[in-house]
């Protein structure tokens, strides 16, 4: 792979750091690999603003989710547990089929 | 986080408690669809392959064992469902291709940045409509590769953690961790193309 790092060497540059960001914020990285990547860091502006950028990216990301469900596909839930309770599988343009329990899980 | 308590309410929908079923479905569902939406062609079929996988929850919920959470539990029947139904290219690069997390253009013949970062963290969290930035994130997301896709989806999206993504993926920590930093970095990378400023 063109981009395995030798960290065997003494200082990293920018285009091994960057490949070390994941496993860096993971808490992926030896100690001495840490102490490595941070010394770079407070040598060059360019891997910390890059850092930041991972984090803002993370961050942002992150806001996407947690949409609520809207209160009608709650209630169409309701009524699907209630035909399933009952014993049908909840639609009309398939045969009932039993679903043998744990089903699903391979 | 909410371990305890699915639990509790899984036992309760054991009992035949619709109200428990109405809190997993508020509580899950919509992280379900998100998650297999990645793998089949519409939202109608992601609706569809969420819904039968609630009906093998109600059908088969002896099948939950507790060794795992039973979000993971959950997103795991899916994703075996999902992946019976997806018919959707699934553009996964193989993990022992190589794929760097900035363009190796951008550096110089020592490894050193030549086209340094364009800075756009204030662009994407204030100055910019937060729609418009969400919009771009959304579809960036979209379109990664499969794995990575799925990866960056249940860590940074629905906050799961390394060890459930494994799990619920059956992948392993080291790989995990190459599909996400791959997966990040593109985002990284679409979010800077579209607000940098050099």
């Amino acid at each position: 792979m063109p981009f395995k790092l030798r960290l065997s060497r003494r200082e990293l540059v920018c285009q091994q750091a960057v490949e070390l960001v994941t496993d860096y914020l993971e808490g992926a990285l030896s100690r001495s690999d840490r102490r490595r990547f941070e010394a770079h860091l407070a040598g060059c502006p360019h891997c910390t603003e890059y850092l930041a950028q991972m984090r803002a990216t993370i961050e942002l990301t992150g806001s996407l989710s947690a949409d609520d469900l809207p209160e009608t596909v709650q209630d169409e839930f309701i009524d699907l547990y209630r035909r399933w309770q009952a014993g049908g599988d909840g639609r009309d343009d398939r045969d009932a089929g039993e679903e043998p329990p744990g089903a699903g899980l391979r | 986080m909410d371990r305890d308590e699915d639990a509790e309410l899984l036992a309760r929908l054991r009992a035949g408690d619709e109200q428990a079923f109405v809190i997993l479905v508020r509580r899950h569902h919509a992280a379900m669809l998100r998650l297999a939406r990645g793998y089949v062609p519409s939202m109608a079929v992601a609706e569809e392959v969420v819904q039968d996988t609630w009906l093998g929850v109600v059908r088969g919920i002896g099948g939950f064992e507790g060794r795992s959470s039973v979000r993971t539990w959950l997103l795991r029947i899916l994703v075996n469902r999902a992946r019976t139904a997806g018919t959707r290219e699934r553009r996964s690069v193989a993990i022992g291709d190589p794929e760097p997390a900035v363009d190796g253009s951008r550096f110089d013949g020592t490894g050193h940045w030549a086209e340094p970062p364009e800075r756009w963290i204030e662009e994407a969290e204030g100055r910019v409509d937060a729609a418009k930035m969400a919009g771009r994130l959304r579809s960036a997301v979209e379109d990664l590769p499969g794995r990575q896709r799925e990866v960056v989806t249940l860590r940074d999206i629905e906050g799961l953690t390394s060890e459930e993504v494994c799990s619920v993926l059956d992948i392993s920590e080291v790989n995990q961790r190459v599909l996400l930093h791959r997966g990040r970095s593109r985002l990284r990378q679409a979010l800077e193309t579209e607000f940098g400023r050099p």
